[in-house]
């Protein structure tokens, strides 16, 4: 039997994406070389946030997902641990408190809610909080989810509306028609017959990519996350400094290890402190240096956490791209191969919202969100020499 | 008061290993006891919280936030934190990786939920 879809890729892009697809009446397959859900959706964090976002197409895409999330937090049988916490940016010193401010203006001009808070009424949000912060801004849309609980309960659902879902199987080649359209995929499980091909291999979507002879420059960027052993409850929102917006766009430099401060609690009573950004293939190993920058950092935010012990660490790989958007759409040498990835360190809060772009392109609906500044043939989409690629 | 629980060390079947069948061959001190969860045990110095607790038969040795499961000695080397109790109210501390004291009070490290 053909296939309306085979969607590549069980992470949370993959799972929205399939589950969207199902419920609009299409056949979808989901295949993953893995065990489901197992590549950077199972070791990121699970923050949703506007906050982080300024003005621009990024804020449009987390804004639609944003609204999905609650939409399928009350769809779904599953519970994913979807917690409309809220967010707090604080800024340090009175630099970074000038910058934060700006920041938060602007995003106040297009409709995010971004109050701010005087550094003496921050302990009000947050009663741990260190005393002498400069400010901060609270983001009351920021939510958290447990994003591999979220990918599960999407999967089962997009396989209760008649989808196949078939891990362990390894994309090796992807067949086209004669008119160059795509035909099948073939994996190390068999051959699934398709009209159309989702690539949600994350990080891995270069690999897939190259199968049908498309260049996506998409790089693994690497992030370590300390995990603390379950403690009472100290933190409430997901809260982060200033400095971490910065470092989301700055990484031209691509020798170098960027440190910035997040830190949330989970339902477990674990406390999760992020986070650092580096360019170092696929490699595994925990760096003893980052992980003593980040435990210092989150202890500067929170001089309380100094007194917590570490359970353990874990790296995992972002979908990096140059201009830092996902690539979302159709290839256009190749009719039916849609790329659905390159989410970097948001594709948790923006899966939702891509997982509706691809729907409505692959169904011909008007488009819920202009899709144009995602297009996998933008020009921003030429990578920077450098960068070790996936 | 419950009965203290005095394992049954000198008979077949006793969680302790004993006399010729123990590799190590250990000199146990005498006994001390403590509580947990108001329960009179009996243990040994040297022992850590979990071994004591374990070889009174007490397993379980918390709760989890969610959905309340139980939790005890899993790795038992101090990396999981799966074993945590609190000692005289104190913070949770790895039952695997403390040494029982005579006299403690011990809890279950039971976390509380709900905003700071
Ligand atoms: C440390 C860290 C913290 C993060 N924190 C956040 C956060 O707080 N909020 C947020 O929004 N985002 C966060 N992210 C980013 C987020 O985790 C990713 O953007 C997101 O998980 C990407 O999902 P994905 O489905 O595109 O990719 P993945 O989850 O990587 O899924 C890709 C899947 O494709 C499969 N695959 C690859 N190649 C093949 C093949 N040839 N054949 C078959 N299958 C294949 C893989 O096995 C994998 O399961 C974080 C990331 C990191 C590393
Ligand atoms: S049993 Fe694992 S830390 Fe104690």
């Amino acid at each position: 039997m053909t296939a309306d879809v085979v969607v590549i890729g069980s992470g949370l892009v993959g799972a929205c994406c399939a589950y969207e697809l199902a419920t609009a009446g299409l056949t979808v397959t989901v295949v993953d070389r893995g065990s489901l859900t197992s590549g950077t959706t199972a070791s990121g964090e699970g923050n949703i946030l506007v906050s982080d976002k300024g003005p621009g197409a990024e804020l449009e895409l987390a804004r639609l997902s944003l609204a999905r999330w609650a939409e399928l937090d009350a769809e779904l049988d599953d519970d994913m641990e979807f917690d409309p916490k809220g967010g707090v940016v604080v800024a340090v010193g009175d630099a970074e408190a000038d910058g934060l401010r700006a920041f938060a203006a602007a995003q106040r001009e297009v409709g995010i809610t971004a109050e701010e808070v005087a550094g003496d009424a921050l302990w009000e949000l947050e009663p741990h909080l260190a005393r002498d912060l400069a400010m901060g801004v609270h983001y009351p849309q920021d939510a958290q989810v447990q994003p591999v609980l979220a990918s599960a309960a999407l999967l089962r659902r997009a396989r209760e509306l008649g989808a196949t879902v078939v891990p362990h199987a390894e994309v090796t080649a992807i067949g086209l028609a004669g008119d160059g359209r795509v035909a099948s995929v073939t994996t190390s499980r068999g051959t699934f017959p398709t009209r159309w091909v989702v690539n949600a291999c994350g990080p891995w979507s270069g690999e897939v990519s190259r199968l049908v002879g498309v260049d996506l420059p998409i790089a693994p960027r690497r992030g370590h996350i300390l995990v603390t052993e379950p403690c009472e409850p100290l933190v409430h929102h997901k809260v982060y400094d200033a400095g971490y917006v910065g470092t989301l766009t700055a990484d031209t430099d691509p020798g170098a290890v960027e440190v910035s401060t997040v830190v949330e609690a989970t339902r477990a009573g674990t406390i999760l402190l992020g986070s650092s950004r580096e360019f170092v293939g696929y490699d595994r190993h925990s760096d003893g240096e980052v992980v003593r920058r980040i435990a210092q950092r989150a202890a500067r935010l929170f001089p309380v956490l100094a007194g917590v012990r570490l359970m353990r660490t874990y790296v995992g790989f972002r979908p990096w791209l140059p201009d830092h958007l996902p690539a979302i759409g159709e290839d256009p040498d190749v009719p039916g191969f849609v790329q659905a990835s390159g989410h970097e360190g948001a594709g948790i809060g923006l899966a939702p919202g891509t997982g509706v772009l691809v729907r409505d392109l692959i169904t011909g609906r008007p488009p819920g969100l202009d899709p144009s500044p995602f297009r996998p043939d933008r020009p921003g989409l030429r990578a920077p020499a450098g960068i070790a690629r996936g | 008061m419950a009965e203290p629980v005095e394992p049954a060390d000198h008979s077949p079947g006793s969680l302790r290993i004993e006399g010729a069948s123990d590799p190590a061959r250990l000199t146990r001190q005498p006994a001390i006891t403590f509580t947990f969860d108001g329960r009179e045990v009996v243990g040994h110095p040297g022992e850590s919280i979990a071994a004591a607790l374990l070889a009174a038969g007490i397993r379980q040795l918390r709760s989890t936030r969610v959905d309340d499961r139980p939790r005890g000695l899993f790795c038992a080397i101090g990396t999981c934190f799966d074993c945590l109790v609190r000692v005289d109210g104190g913070r949770p501390v790895r039952a695997c990786l403390t040494p029982v004291q005579p006299g403690v009070d011990l809890a279950p490290g039971d976390l509380a939920e709900g905003r700071p």
